[in-house]
């Protein structure tokens, strides 16, 4: 493994393809919430989905996950085709996932819900459990011992054989990746992760997705918040009303008009405010590039 | 910054992360666990520490065994067994409604298989007992496939329907064919042998040997992998689902087990009886033993041995009170209900920090070793 300090200077784009999405479309009723949707995702890259609310973003998810059936289209998941496969046989290849609203095991141990993130990996039978065998105690011990180790990872404070629920939320959202981290991912979806945290809570956040990526695992975000989003994304994707708009680094996707016309809309003030964000947003990154800042608030007037 | 102090890994100190990357998959134990704070080491009251104490199970069991020397009036055996029955089919139930959290509305109807199976196969064919044994698993285990194999694609409300009506349709059943006996059902079912002892006592004694196994082995599978995983399913099906848990076999494997567990409780009953009808296998067997699970606390095994006790010998207790024992017993139950919804002794959650005996660098080392 390398040091995660270099994670984000490598340029994933150039990693063979991990994920191969094409024409996804996903109707419910008449409604269509994906509507041919094409876009990949390289080995180890770090890639952020973006897009007003409803542009069928955690539908995607939800499909590339086998929550969903697609309408129609094509999801093929490192070099096998996982359409409309059962969620759990595509988890077991390699993707794991976070909840919009933490799903965590509220009733069970912080550290029984890391375990679960394990459990296809956990050589254990039930005749191990029943008689305990050796092999019974020492996966049993490992598992403990891996499990504490993903929470140190993921800097979980707090006690971890009291109930998940009873943690502040943000040590839950912290937990839920540290769960699916221990699924071993070659990719990792995180559904809105900044959602309801606070400033330094985001901080620690980025510095966490950095050192994801630095274990070599791919990771897709859908994330609101465009200053994480321009921070830590190599890629990003830009979703309205279930199609593709744009496709391309922070800075391409900070000048995209097409961008901008999706936030914009119309002559909707807050609309306006929400594209000056992502024009603007994400201090460190403008304190790099000046000149892409200012191009990008050039771009907007 | 303002935020609260991260542990381990911070953006100020990376080191967390490298070294959880190189120390990913050595299973050699070095600083890990230092999150397991000690709270709860000490298990609250003194009736938890003496209840929760690995020593006390065996301390019951000694009790179950010496039983009949102290009192071996054949009223006692007699209450006793049925009490040991009963336990077996709430830790039975339990891995289904405990762990699992399918609800599971009769029961009952797995308990008549097996009782049924080793019956008819022991007196019409003139079989030993043990040797109807694998017979009732089989049975057991098609019954279980024929219920649990369409309805577990479902979420749990609809099993708890098509449950209720599978325990009447089993009692129907039995009472309408012929090779089950019709409503007189079997008789002159035979024992185990008497090993030289009153017959009685020699039942009583196998009941107790077989079901202090049950108890142990629901106990410990409810601790491993699959025991996990049934706990994951009942507490969130998709978040289990996107951990790579294949929700549909993890729940067919505690509906198989249940059943398994009612068969062979339903052999011990077909001994212990020597006579089985369908009235023994009707909806009031479902609801007392679901009853026992709920009473003693969803999930945990003691928990769920405390109330079978309770819901078996309190009618036997009550006697004294004549036609108003029932009244007393259900007022019992609602007050017990009120005053503690998650039962008499609820699984507890918090794990032990020397779970596994794990060695660390403790400040009370001779504490952590208990």
């Amino acid at each position: 493994m390398t040091s995660p300090a270099v994670s984000q200077a490598r340029s994933s784009t150039d990693e063979p393809v991990l994920l191969d999405v094409s024409g996804l479309t996903v109707t419910f009723g008449g409604v269509t919430a994906v509507g041919g949707l094409s876009f990949d995702v390289h080995e180890g890259e770090v890639l952020s989905v973006i897009g007003p609310n409803g542009a069928g973003k955690t539908s995607a998810f939800n499909c590339i996950t086998g929550f969903y059936k697609p309408t129609a289209g094509r999801i093929r998941f490192a070099g096998a085709d996982i359409t409309g496969k059962r969620p759990a046989l595509i988890a077991a290849r390699g993707v794991a996932r976070t909840f919009q609203n933490l799903r965590l095991f509220g009733e069970l141990s912080v550290l029984d819900n890391v375990r679960a993130g394990m459990h296809v990996r956990i050589r254990q039978n039930a005749f191990d459990a029943v008689l305990h065998t050796p092999r019974y105690r020492r996966s049993e011990q490992a598992a403990t011992d891996e499990a504490n180790r993903w929470l140190d990872f993921v800097g979980a404070a707090g006690n971890r054989g009291a109930e998940v629920r009873n943690l502040p939320y943000g040590e839950q959202r912290r937990v839920e990746i540290a769960r699916a981290l221990a699924r071993e991912p070659k990719m990792l979806l995180l559904d809105e992760p900044a959602a309801g945290l606070n400033h330094g809570e985001k901080a620690a956040l980025l510095d966490l997705l950095r050192r994801i990526s630095g274990l070599g695992t791919a990771v897709v975000l859908i994330e609101h918040d465009m200053g994480l989003v321009m921070e830590v994304s190599e890629r990003i994707v830009v979703l309205n009303f279930g199609k593709e708009i744009a496709d391309g680094t922070p800075e391409q996707i900070r000048a995209d008009p097409a961008v901008i016309e999706a936030y914009l809309g119309s002559d909707d003030a807050e609309a306006e405010q929400e594209a000056e964000r992502i024009a603007g947003s994400s201090g460190a990154q403008a304190h790099e590039d000046p000149t892409a800042d200012a191009a990008s608030q050039e771009e907007d007037r | 910054m303002s935020d609260e102090p991260l542990r381990g890994s911070t953006p100020e100190d990376p080191s967390g992360f490298v070294r959880a990357v190189d120390e990913r998959g050595a299973a050699t134990v070095g600083t890990v666990g230092g999150g397991l704070t000690p709270t709860g080491r000490k298990g609250g009251n003194p009736v938890s520490r003496v209840v929760g104490h690995p020593l006390f199970g065996w301390l019951v069991i000694a009790v179950a065994v010496a039983l009949p020397f102290v009192n071996s009036s054949a009223y006692a055996i007699r209450i006793s067994t049925d009490a040991l029955i009963f336990i077996m089919l709430a830790v039975g139930l339990n891995v289904v409604v405990g762990y699992c959290g399918l609800l599971d509305l009769g029961y009952a109807a797995f308990f008549a298989i097996g009782a049924y199976t080793s019956g008819v196969l022991s007196t019409t064919f003139g079989w030993p007992i043990l040797a109807t044994i694998p017979f009732v698993v089989i049975a057991a285990v098609i019954g279980g496939l024929l219920i649990g194999g369409p309805t577990l694609r479902l979420r749990s409300d609809y099993l708890a329907i098509v449950t209720l009506g599978f325990g009447e349709i089993i009692r129907i059943t039995a009472n309408n064919l012929d090779f089950t006996g019709g409503p007189n059902g079997v008789f002159g079912i035979p024992d185990f042998g008497d090993f030289g002892l009153r017959s009685d006592i020699a039942t009583y004694w196998v009941v107790v040997v077989v079901v202090g196994l049950a108890v142990l082995a629901s106990s410990r599978l409810g601790r491993g992998r699959l025991g996990r995983a049934w706990r994951f399913v009942r507490e969130d099906e998709d978040a289990a689902e996107a951990m790579g848990i294949h929700t549909y076999k993890v729940k067919f494997a505690a509906y198989v087990t249940g059943a398994i567990f009612g068969g062979l409780a339903g052999v011990l009953f077909a001994v212990h009886q020597t006579a089985i009808s369908p009235p023994s296998f009707n909806f009031l067997w479902s609801a007392l033993i679901l009853m026992a699970v709920v009473l003693g606390g969803m999930g945990s095994t003691p928990g769920v041995v405390i109330g079978a006790i309770i819901i078996s010998l309190l009618p036997e207790l009550l006697r004294g009170a004549e036609n108003w024992r029932y009244l007393i017993f259900g007022v019992l139950l609602i007050v017990v209900m009120i005053f503690r919804p998650q039962g008499i002794w609820p699984h507890r959650v918090e794990e032990k920090p020397d779970r596994g005996r794990r060695r660390r660098s403790s400040p009370e080392p001779e504490e952590v070793a208990r």
